[in-house]
């Protein structure tokens, strides 16, 4: 589904090399320290960065050159997810129509969405009068909206409390499953990887140092892995 | 953080008889000015038209300043391009920019002889005028269109990056982002601009003096300076100087919040990541607008340099004198600036009485310099020759009228300093000068420089208060610039333009430089 093929980048200083593979469905912990290059990596899939050399393939097509629109992905930032003069419907609905002018059957499928995640009725609410936990289901919301087959998430729920975060990862869990869709996140939290993910990899200096399924390696965790348990 | 174990030192009596100082020296001469005005007759018609025509050009340069500035943000804000720091330093500029050099730079260009109506005549079209109210505006957008710019500019980049980020993934074009993103942001920072600047320009004296002064092109402060110069009726001025007063209180306030700037152009020069508007079209616009914008800045400024440099050598005695007095006395206004401003920033920083001595800092923004000049004239009157006190009086002001600028530039720093050093200085018992001079100037070197440099440059452009009082063995530079244009003889007044505009340059830039090398941050 996702491949990263000889990916290598060097920006002020700092050098990230990746090789990776991601299969369909598949949901893929980015673990390591801060300025190990996680950031970076799912800037170089998004297309906010383009590599000096390696190729980015989705679904087998090589999109290295391709527009960030264009990419066939959603993703959640660590913050600013939302707009905070639009209520939470509108920014639901930017997912599918930037210039916010929908059609029935396109209303419809925001409030669906909304209410999928827990906010029906929650439409009119700005995010200035939603809790942090609210404005991450909204986001949640958008990205199930616009039906992208992978979707990249740094660390979104970073400034949220850990109750809250065990419930949005949950919530995330549920709606992957319900859309097969494939997934990539960014995390400092063995246990947030453990709680969603299937495959880890341990990005450190701008290296792969470890990569495979989770489950093996949390029965037997590797070396390199004991800092993180 | 006040620390209130700690006994009231000889820095804070400093800090505590400079700010009853400068509180008596700006309500002093304005409570002059009141006792003066008592009991006079209403104004009269064309006072009543100064302060329609006031408000009237002030309108349309805050209107043109903010709206022309809006693209020219923009451009600068998505497009990355060679000189792109250096303009947006050039943004910062108009602050220690001499405003008659920058006058008649703009007379070069856009005057009856200027080279637009020379091509302009070259298609068969009609000149334009600069004297009244076209060239008022014309200036005033000159002067303020940068600090726009640079208003505006702050808000873009107050957009995070990350709001790009998303923007760009959900397929935004660059209509999306200017509806969700940018005209939400301009609808919070614009109403901020348009007033700062409608403010600036109801108060200022310079531009209105040279370009305007007929019956229907005369602001409150010129018709001020015209009934003290012209007709010496001591009361009308002093009556026209309470409504100034009155124009002002609500102006400065608002002014002082908004618009300075805390360094030239610092922080501002990072481009916008931005993954839209990457087309020919947008791309070629973008760099129109940044190349019109900068031609607008710059080719007065280069007439005034072309046309003024071949006639320095050949400057009259009178203006070398005239430079002279400049340069003396916008040292000793520096100086005096510094010393007013460091006890009060101590203070300030201290955290004891903040609200009242940042008010009595601010309060020279609040009261027009004209209006100060005059009552210090009322109350000096009976003792001294005005010739005689016009070089000291115009240093007193335009320290005042620094003030606030240096305490803005000040006070962040001296804070920080006795935040991140004032407990171990404390610990290692180092108290009064010691801790003065080897833990706090160290640290607010930067600053310290740049704030001396405002003031220098300030005070040696200035065509205010000096009008009031000079003589012609007292004129300062900027003074007999101004009378060397009134007499036509303008190649003169260009090389004096030079002069003047190399001298404001080089003072701030030797200050600003000073505070810089070997400073500890």
């Amino acid at each position: 589904m996702l491949q990263l093929d000889g990916i290598h980048l060097t920006l002020d200083g700092f050098t990230l090399r990746a090789d990776l593979s991601v299969a369909r469905s598949a949901r893929l912990a980015v673990l390591g320290p801060s300025g190990g290059g996680k950031t970076t990596l799912l800037n170089v899939i998004a297309g906010f960065l383009r590599p000096d050399a390696g190729r980015v393939l989705i679904d087998g097509r090589d999109v290295t050159g391709w527009p960030v629109p264009e990419r066939p992905l959603s993703m959640l930032f660590q913050e600013g997810n939302l707009f905070p003069h639009l209520g939470a419907f509108d920014n639901v609905a930017l997912g599918i129509a930037p210039n916010l002018r929908l059609g029935d059957a396109g209303r419809e499928a925001v409030t669906q969405a909304l209410a999928q995640v827990g906010l029906g009725g929650f439409g009119d609410r700005r995010p200035g009068d939603l809790s942090g936990g609210q404005r991450s289901r909204v986001a949640i919301a958008r990205m199930l909206l616009r039906r992208k087959p992978l979707a990249l998430l740094d660390e979104p729920f970073a400034a949220l409390d850990p109750g809250l975060r065990r419930e949005m990862l949950a919530l995330l869990d549920e709606l992957c499953r319900a859309q097969g869709l494939t997934l990539v996140m960014v995390s400092h939290d063995l246990r947030d990887a453990e709680r969603l993910c299937t495959d880890l990899c341990l990005l450190e200096d701008g290296a792969i140092s470890l990569n495979g399924p989770l489950a093996p390696m949390l029965a037997a965790p590797p070396a390199a892995l004991t800092p993180w348990l | 953080m006040a620390e209130r174990a700690q006994p009231l030192g000889a820095a804070h009596w400093a800090g505590a008889g400079v700010a009853a100082l400068v509180l008596l020296a700006i309500l002093g001469p304005l409570g002059a000015v009141l006792w003066r005005a008592e009991g006079l007759s209403a104004l009269g018609p064309q006072d009543h038209g100064a302060i329609r025509f006031t408000v009237w050009q002030a309108l349309l340069s805050a209107l043109f300043s903010t709206a022309l500035a809006i693209p020219v943000a923009r451009a600068l804000a998505r497009r990355r391009f060679h000189g792109r720091t250096a303009l947006i330093a050039l943004m910062g500029a108009p602050f220690i920019l001499p405003v008659i050099v920058a006058v008649l730079g703009l007379i070069a260009i856009f005057g009856r002889q200027g080279a637009l109506n020379a091509g302009l005549a070259v298609f068969g079209l009609q000149g334009i005028e600069i004297y009244g109210l076209h060239g008022i505006v014309l200036a005033h957008v000159f002067f303020n269109l940068p600090l726009a710019v640079r208003l505006i500019l702050q808000g873009w980049l107050a957009i995070p990056a990350e709001r790009f980020r998303l923007a760009a993934t959900l397929g935004f074009t660059s209509r999306d982002i200017a509806r969700h993103m940018e005209r939400p942001m301009l609808r919070q920072v614009l109403p901020g601009a348009f007033l700062v600047i409608f403010l600036i320009c109801t108060t200022s004296f310079a531009v209105a003096l040279i370009l305007g002064g007929g019956p229907r092109s005369t602001t409150v402060e010129l018709a001020i300076y015209q009934a003290f110069r012209y007709d010496f009726d001591l009361g009308r001025a002093a009556l026209l100087g309470l409504v100034q007063v009155a124009i002002c209180v609500v102006a400065g306030l608002l002014v002082l919040r908004v618009a300075l700037p805390a360094g030239m152009g610092t922080g501002l020069d990072r481009p916008l990541e931005r993954f839209d508007a990457q087309g020919g079209w947008q791309r070629a616009g973008d760099m129109a607008v940044i190349a019109l914008s900068a031609a607008f800045l710059l080719l007065p400024l280069g007439a005034v340099f072309l046309r003024g440099v071949t006639g320095v050598a050949g400057l009259p005695g009178s203006v070398w004198q005239a430079a002279e007095r400049s340069v003396v006395l916008s040292l000793a206004t520096a100086a005096l600036a510094v010393v007013l401003a460091l006890p009060m920033a101590l203070l300030i920083a201290r955290g004891r009485a903040k609200g009242l001595l940042e008010t009595i800092g601010a309060l020279s923004i609040a009261v027009s310099p004209l209006v100060i000049g005059t009552g210090l004239f009322v109350i000096l009157r009976p003792h001294v020759t005005p010739g005689s006190s016009a070089l000291p009086v115009t240093g007193l002001v335009n320290a005042l009228t620094a003030l606030p600028f240096v305490l803005r530039a000040l006070v962040p720093a001296v804070e920080e300093a006795e935040a991140s050093h004032g407990r171990l200085a404390r610990s290692l018992g180092m108290g009064g000068w010691a801790r003065l001079r080897h833990v706090l100037l160290p640290r607010i070197r930067r600053p310290l420089g740049f704030g001396a440099g405002l003031a220098a440059a300030m005070a040696m452009g200035d065509l205010g208060v000096i009008t009031l009082f000079a003589t012609p063995q007292s004129g300062t530079l900027p003074l007999e610039m101004f009378r060397l244009m009134g007499s036509y003889r303008t190649d003169d007044a260009e090389a004096a333009a030079l002069l003047l505009l190399g001298l404001s340059l080089a003072l701030f830039w030797i200050f600003d430089r000073g505070g810089r090398v070997n400073a500890a941050t």
